[in-house]
């Protein structure tokens, strides 16, 4: 566990957060830069529900952020709309600089836009390395004519897939279960491959949606490292929706608090944790136990 | 490298199957030991494999639904059957030649047809597929019902009210409405219907192991998590649609060239369901299932011959067995026992392997 409590005093000493002009906050090193995201005024209506409003973001180039709040805010609902699985009733979504108004969900990961989900999706009766390699789709280059006819560009593609494909794989230790069926992996391991597939798109934001969900605290603390890690080595802004406090209050910089699908507080986890309205509408007794439990450790 | 990779093994033993079961007939020929009626079925039987592999392509493989892969035969078929007309007219005399070069053209029509249908269709979400490919079944079949094209020295004419009306002069009738195509070079045979099983079954099993056909399963697993890995997802669910109508085409054209009339009726809704009969029993996605099934129940009516009263009550009961056996629990359990002897057997073999570390894929 005293890894868990290093991850946060790291990020104290190396991370300084100050105000960006769209009342958000990012850190300072990615001042300067077109930040990975900005949203300003995102919301969408189911019916008579406004499941999100009046949503504004910043994250930075490099920056672990943190969207969290009890259940139905619309947490998940605000990275369907970043990803286009839902097309927002109002607002602006910016992804590195650039309007994504208009596009497709393919077309947003494209751009750059990669994510996990909260209910596992992966490509079931496909290996694993299948899924890395579908992954890879956009990477790796080869058309219908010379897949059909097994020209010379299709074998340099499938050779390029296999070791792009392991890789990625290898960063998170799976490239053993390369064979397996995804559908047939523990449950910890299904959301690792998520995670290893939504890399795989080179993507420059990464959205994990509860990614530490039904893991166990090993486990828990192992993604941890990795998501820190992936941040280092890729250079990707990476934004996470956790239940899990421990997790986000060590590893993000930034935290942004939803509820009833508005945003009612952002700032550092430190600020996050001594917000009353954040401590009433969602933390209450759980965020004092959860430092209580990272001191003892 | 010691062990062949799991799918190169599958798609090299539905190759094997293809050339033993050919090997075989043209044996049991030599020895004079497939009757004269059955003989004659030898060039629809690899018609119906070419169709069976083609549709799984859509409905196994892409897993949209299509209730109208006899229309994109017919569409072959007829347009094959006009283009060897007018190359016989022209002089060409080569059965190779007329045969290969309809076929083409067969394919190429029926794959741009298919494009048509499906450039709207796919566009929008769900399954309107089916409803599409039935409408366009049954239209196709009512307009080849009332087209009546015929050449002669100026060249192709083409009428919608009767064979009268297409003023030739000494030319010939290809297509006379309800009574369908006349008077068709017989070119097929059964080496050409095999060689057109095997190119059927490269094109689907290629594309099934490549980068599209991962994006095609891939839409057909879980189409929110493709999209949100860059696939565009209408282009895929086209690309399915299409390859697999051309393939149906060039089945239309092998079946066609085996008789000397065809009628647009013949390729009617039944037809498309008894395709999809073919695919359901071998398994959605199964290649060598789709192959034995269509093969299976092509032969079975004419095996069934000699005891004809009782020929389509036998072929019924076994349709009926097919389907609900593999649902009956007794018969699950059976498989799970065989399954789990094999898979330890497997894994056994597997463990030294998987020991050695990241073994070469294909
Ligand atoms: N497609 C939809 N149609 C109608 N209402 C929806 C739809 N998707 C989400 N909602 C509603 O929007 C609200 C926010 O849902 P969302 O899934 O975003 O919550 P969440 O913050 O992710 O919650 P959890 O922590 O449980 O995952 C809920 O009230 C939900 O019922
Ligand atoms: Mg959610």
């Amino acid at each position: 566990m005293s890894k868990l409590t290093d991850f946060g005093k790291a990020r104290r000493e190396t991370t300084k957060m100050v105000p960006v002009p769209s009342h958000s906050i990012m850190p300072e090193r990615d001042l300067g830069q077109a930040p990975a995201l900005e949203c300003l005024h995102l919301g969408i209506d189911f019916g008579g529900l406004k499941a999100v409003d009046d949503f504004n973001i910043t994250v930075g180039k490099t920056e672990i952020c943190g969207l969290i709040g009890p259940n139905g805010a619309g947490k998940t609902t605000v990275f369907n709309l970043l990803t286009k699985v839902y097309q927002p009733t109002r607002g602006t979504i910016m992804v590195d600089g650039q309007d994504t108004a208009g596009m497709s969900p393919a077309r947003v990961n494209q751009l750059g836009v990669a994510r996990t989900f909260q209910n596992i999706r992966l490509f079931d009766t496909l290996t694993v390395e299948e899924n890395v390699r579908i992954g890879l789709h956009n990477q790796v280059k080869s058309g219908m004519v010379s897949d059909i006819l097994r020209l010379p560009r299709f074998w340099k593609a499938e050779r390029d897939f296999h070791e792009k494909a392991l890789w990625y794989l290898d960063i998170f230790d799976m490239a053993k279960y390369a064979d397996w069926t995804a559908g047939s992996l523990p449950y910890g391991a299904q959301r690792r491959l998520e995670i290893v597939r939504a890399l795989a798109t080179g993507p420059k934001l990464l959205l994990l949606d509860e990614p530490a969900a039904g893991m166990n605290p090993s486990e828990t603390a192992e993604l941890m490292e990795n998501i820190v890690k992936i941040r280092n080595m890729f250079n990707i802004a990476i934004m996470l929706i956790e239940h899990d406090m421990n997790l986000v209050m060590n590893i993000c910089e930034g935290i942004c608090v939803l509820n009833f699908g508005k945003i009612i507080a952002k700032g550092t986890p430190e600020e996050i944790q001594q917000n009353p309205q954040v401590i009433e509408a969602y933390l209450g007794a759980g965020a004092h136990q959860g430092e209580k439990g990272g001191e003892a450790a | 490298m010691k062990k062949l990779s799991k799918t190169l093994r599958s798609t090299l033993s539905t190759y094997a199957l293809i050339i033993i079961a050919f090997i075989v007939v043209q044996v049991l020929m030599g020895a004079d030991l497939i009757s004269n009626s059955l003989q004659g079925q030898l060039v629809p039987i690899c018609a119906y494999v070419c169709l069976a592999v083609s549709l799984n392509l859509v409905v196994g493989i892409s897993g949209e639904l299509s209730l109208g892969h006899a229309g994109f035969m017919s569409v072959g078929a007829f347009t094959g059957v006009i283009v060897a007309a007018c190359l016989a007219r022209a002089g060409v005399e080569a059965e190779l030649v007329l045969f290969v070069v309809s076929a083409v053209a067969g394919a190429l029509v029926a794959g741009i047809v298919g494009l048509l249908v499906g450039i709207p269709v796919m566009r929008l979400r769900g399954d309107y597929l089916a409803i599409v490919t039935l409408a366009f079944g049954e239209i196709i079949k009512n307009l080849l019902n009332n087209f009546y094209i015929g050449v002669d020295n100026a060249g192709l004419h083409f009428s919608m009210q009767n064979s009268s009306s297409l003023g030739m002069e000494q030319g010939t009738i290809i297509v006379n409405g309800p009574q369908g195509a006349v008077g068709i070079d017989k070119i097929s045979t059964f080496v050409g219907g095999v060689v057109l099983v095997l190119i059927t079954v490269a094109v689907v099993l290629n594309l099934m192991h490549s980068r599209s056909g991962r994006a095609i399963m891939a839409v057909r697993d879980n189409r929110i998590a493709a999209e949100s890995v860059g696939i565009n997802v209408t282009k895929y669910r086209l690309m399915a649609f299409a390859v697999a109508s051309a393939l149906a085409g060039a089945a239309g054209v092998l079946y066609a060239m085996n008789y000397s009339t065809i009628i647009p009726s013949q390729f009617d809704f039944n037809t498309s369901i008894l395709i999809l009969v073919y695919v359901v029993l071998g398994g959605m996605g199964n290649i060598r299932g789709s192959i034995i099934a269509a093969a299976f129940l092509t032969v079975l009516p004419e095996l069934l011959r000699a005891i004809n009263d009782y020929r389509m009550l036998i072929y019924a009961v076994v349709l009926i067995l097919v389907m609900v056996v593999p649902n009956l629990k007794a018969y699950q359990r059976l498989v799970d026992m065989v399954r789990v002897r094999i898979l330890k057997r497997d894994a056994a073999e597997q463990a030294p392997a998987a020991a050695e570390g990241g073994e070469g894929h294909e």
